[in-house]
This record gives structure tokens, C-alpha cells and sequence, in this order.
């Protein structure tokens, strides 16, 4: 049962989202974990380059999974990953990831940090330190170069996880329920630096959540998947006008319509 | 502790010991208990001499050798523990029961093994210390968040990078719990080792000492050893509690 339907028919950004070339694509992914628990099921998908597609579904739903096997952190059971039409099993240059428990070295500063994935990549230290703090001002964090992970709050927690994945420079940031440890205040504003982030940087971005009201404000594409086991349930281009305020976007009809049309959809879902 | 209204000094209890002491030492009532002057006569007699200054080495270079040899092969052995199930299930058995076995009986074994020397001295601080390094570094490396490795894989991390980067570091606080933990009980390997051999270092002392009835010499080796007991656990406790420092605010 793969319903792809396009309930908005205009495009984003003024292009066709269609002809756009995707930059990573699955092909038939299962993924079982031991004990015959089917986590994903038969899932093809394929994620425009330069946009934000957001995977979105009940908890246990294997989106997380799904990412992770896109990551090449997980293997799975059949099926393919490519990025750039070639197939990976592992992880690669051209995507990074931001964790949901942010993942900071807590024994290592923010600098440190943040240059860990130059390091790893054998980059000279006064190189990889400037990359870093070119990448710690993009997400507002100067001044805290020196500081360690548990001087700062949750929301600036993630900024550095995020400033890890700007700095090795991936196209395809892979951000795993990025704001669901941080605060309400600071969830919102992190979703509006994401947002002018992108049009900044045009990455691809594959984003992971539970929360219906983030995927619409946020995404080009809402990939919906179903209980487990995880299959495509319907995929939403929501055609939100972003040139506002935050706060008109949140007032926005087609924001609200949209959010109301994923709540059916996902409302069989919920017991 | 105060007195009567007034701070006492710390330590200051001990003068009411040292006083007991000298006062059942010169009832005579036991041979065992010189008077507590007799002894540190005897302590700065012992300290002049050469024979002291040898055994002194001997014990310091065995425990040193001893402690270092332990440190590696415990973490060495409680990382692979923590890593490798098969391993676990294999090794954590003995590992426990080598922990909180009664290792002295093993020394007269160790000394058919690695003769009537330094050697065993060493091998006895080694075994003596090492279990309960490899189990505390054990349970640091299986405490790590696994979101750590997934983050140093993800970035490209190799296995090198991710033991040498994340592993150890992450696991840190638990393995100096466990190397201090095994200081403690290495000195009581190098005591233990010295007076089962009986023919180096303070074990040889004691020998004398104690078969001539030299009690005044007999304690102030005592509190020698006493004090450096002591000393090698506080020093450990101070540079644990730097580290404790960052182990509270792990996440």
C-alpha cells in the first residue's frame, strides 16, 4: 500500500519538485530486527536534492531506523541506499548527522567539538579550528568556543550539534528529532534559524519528528509513514508561503489546512 | 572536634593514643608493646641505616612495576570485557572470582613459579590489583551512551579513533575509580608479597625483627608502612577528585 498522493499541487520555491534531481534514494528497504520485529517494510523513497523532507509518523514507526540506515549507521535486512545514484553501506563524507541526545564529547570544549568530524578527517588543528568557528558563528554560538557541553543549556546544545554537521560541509544533513530534548522557547527559534539556514546554505535535509505542527512549518515534502511495519503512507509537498513572519506562517491557511489533512491521515494510526 | 569550647588541631586524638601507648609499654605488661618513645628512637635508628634505604627501594620499584603492569593489562582486558560478549562471557566469571578471592594463598604458588625474588613481589601486586581495574573499566565501557560511537562513525571514525577518541575517554571516570580502588589493593599485594618471601625488602625486616623479638624496630616499620599506605591512597584520592569534577556532569 504505497499511496503517493499530492494534495497541493503548486510548487515550492517555484520549481517542480519532481524534476528535481533526488540525491539519495531507497530502494526496497526491509529492515528486521532480531526477534522478527519488522521495523520497516518495502519503503522506496527518493529525497530531493535542496530540499527539506521530513519523515513523519507514530512513535515505533522505524523513522529513526530509516534514517539511521540512510546515515549507513544501520545496516538493512534487503535493499539499497544511493546517494548520488551510487549504493553505500556505510557512512560517508556527503552526509552528516545531528543527534537527538545531541552526542557532545563532554569532556571536550565546544571548539573541540565541533571540529571532531575534521579531525577524524586528519585536518591540521589551526585549519579545522577556523572551519569551527566559521561554523559556531552560523548557528549564533560565538563566545563560547571554550565553553564544555554541560555549561551550556539543551538548545545550545544542539546548535553545536548542528555547527558538527555545517562544519565537515556534507550536502545532506541528517537531523534525528533535533529539537525534542530542547525547550519549547527554544525549539521555536531553533525551527527559524533552520529555516533561514537553508536558504543559505541550500543542503538537502532529511528530518526526522513526531511533531506534526514542526514537519508542515518547516518542510518542502512530508514523507508519512505507517505503524510498524513501517511503510510509505502518503507523501504531502505542503506549498506554505515562508516569506512571512513566523507568525504568520503559523496563521497561515494553507499551514493550518495542511496540519489538519496529516492529522487525518495519521489519526488511524493512533489507538 | 572541639574540646571544652576550644578547636583542637586535627590529628590531635592521636596524642591521646601515643600517650595510652607509652603508658601500657612501660608497665611492661606485654613484650609485645615497647613504650611509643622506644619506637621512634627506633624509627630515626631505622631510617639512618642502608639496609631500610634498600628495602625501601625494593618496595616502591616492585609496587611501581606491579601497578603499571596491572593498569594496562586491566583496562586492556576490561575494555575488551565491555566490548566483545564473547569475551564477557568467557572472562567475567573468573574475573569476579579472582576480585574478591583471598589472593594470599595464591603468593606461596607464585613463589614455586617466579622463584624467592622481586619477581613474585611484582606478579603479587599485579594480581592483586588488577581484577578490580578490569572490572570497573568493564562497567565504564559499557555505560557509554552508544549515541558517542554512532556520532564518531558517523563522522568517519575508524576503529582506532573510536577506542583511542570516545571509548576511553568516555569510560575515564570509571576506570580511575578502578585504578585507585587498585592501588589500595596493590599496596596490600606488595606487604602481603614481601612477607610471605620474607627475604627482600620489609618482608626481610620483618623477619628479623620479629624472630629477635626487636619489637621497637618491629613498629616503627609498622608505621612506616603505615604511613605509606596512607600516602599512596591519598594521592589517588586527590587526582580522583579532579576527575570527579567531570564524571558529575556527564550527561
Amino acid at each position: 500500500m504505497v499511496a503517493v498522493t499530492r494534495k497541493f499541487p503548486r510548487e515550492p520555491h517555484g520549481e517542480d519538485m519532481a524534476s528535481l534531481e533526488s540525491i539519495i534514494s531507497v530502494r526496497g528497504i526491509n529492515k528486521v530486527y532480531p526477534g522478527q520485529v519488522h521495523a520497516l517494510k518495502d519503503v522506496d523513497l527518493d529525497f530531493p536534492a535542496g530540499a527539506l523532507t521530513t519523515l513523519l509518523g507514530p512513535s515505533g514507526c522505524g523513522k529513526t531506523t530509516l534514517l539511521k540506515i540512510i546515515a549507513g549507521l544501520l545496516a538493512p535486512t534487503t535493499g539499497d541506499v544511493l546517494v548520488k545514484g551510487k549504493k553505500v553501506t556505510a557512512p560517508g563524507p556527503e552526509r552528516a548527522f545531528v543527534f537527538q541526545d545531541f552526542a557532545l564529547m563532554p569532556w571536550a570544549t565546544v571548539l573541540r567539538n565541533v571540529g571532531f568530524g575534521l579531525e577524524l578527517r586528519g585536518l591540521a588543528e589551526a585549519k579545522r579550528n577556523e572551519i569551527a568557528r566559521r561554523s559556531i558563528e552560523q548557528v549564533g554560538l560565538s563566545g563560547f568556543e571554550d565553553k564544555y557541553p554541560h555549561e551550556l543549556s539543551g538548545g545550545m546544545r544542539q546548535r553545536v550539534g548542528l555547527a558538527r554537521a555545517l562544519a565537515v560541509d556534507a550536502d545532506v544533513l541528517l537531523l534525528d528529532e533535533p529539537f525534542s530534548a530542547v525547550d519549547e522557547q527554544n525549539r521555536r527559534k531553533f525551527q527559524e534559524d533552520l529555516l533561514r539556514l537553508r536558504e543559505i546554505e541550500r543542503k538537502t535535509f532529511i528530518f526526522v519528528t513526531h511533531s506534526i505542527e514542526e514537519a508542515v512549518y518547516l518542510s518542502d515534502r512530508i514523507v508519512l509513514l505507517s505503524r510498524r511495519p513501517g511503510q510509505v503512507s502518503q507523501i504531502i509537498a505542503p506549498q506554505i508561503d515562508r516569506s512571512g513572519t513566523p507568525d504568520e506562517i503559523r496563521r497561515d491557511r494553507a499551514y493550518l489546512d495542511t496540519v489538519e489533512e496529516i492529522w487525518q491521515g495519521l489519526r488511524q494510526f493512533v489507538d | 572536634m572541639t574540646l571544652f569550647g576550644y578547636r583542637l588541631p586535627m590529628m590531635s586524638s592521636l596524642i591521646v593514643w601515643c600517650l595510652i601507648w607509652e603508658i601500657v609499654g612501660r608497665l611492661e605488661l606485654v613484650l609485645l608493646f615497647p613504650p611509643f618513645s622506644g619506637v621512634l628512637a627506633a624509627l630515626v635508628d631505622l631510617v639512618q641505616t642502608q639496609k631500610f634505604w634498600d628495602a625501601t627501594w625494593t618496595t616502591i620499584s616492585t609496587f611501581c612495576i606491579g601497578m603499571v603492569l596491572a593498569i594496562v593489562c586491566g583496562v586492556a582486558l576490561g575494555v575488551l570485557m565491555g566490548r566483545v560478549k564473547a569475551a564477557e562471557n568467557l572472562l567475567g566469571m573468573w574475573v569476579n572470582v579472582f576480585a574478591s578471592a583471598p589472593l594470599s594463598a595464591l603468593v606461596p604458588v607464585l613463589m614455586i613459579l617466579f622463584g624467592m625474588g622481586a619477581k613474585t613481589i611484582v606478579v603479587s601486586v599485579f594480581l592483586f590489583a588488577i581484577w578490580i581495574i578490569a572490572l570497573d573499566t568493564q562497567a565504564g565501557v559499557k555505560h557509554i551512551t552508544p549515541s558517542l560511537i554512532d556520532m564518531a562513525r558517523s563522522f568517519g571514525a575508524g576503529r582506532r579513533d573510536i577506542y583511542a577518541k570516545i571509548i576511553l575517554w568516555a569510560a575515564l571516570p570509571e576506570i580511575l575509580a578502578g585504578i585507585r580502588l587498585g592501588f589500595i589493593r596493590g599496596v596490600k599485594g606488595v606487604v602481603i608479597g614481601q612477607l610471605l618471601v620474607s627475604i627482600i625488602g620489609y618482608g626481610e625486616l620483618f623477619e628479623i625483627y620479629s624472630r629477635s623479638f626487636l619489637m621497637e624496630d618491629f613498629w616503627a616499620l609498622t608505621i612506616v608502612l603505615f604511613a605509606f599506605a596512607l600516602l599512596v591512597a591519598e594521592l589517588v584520592g586527590m587526582l580522583e577528585k579532579r576527575i570527579e569534577y567531570y564524571a558529575g556532569v556527564r550527561q
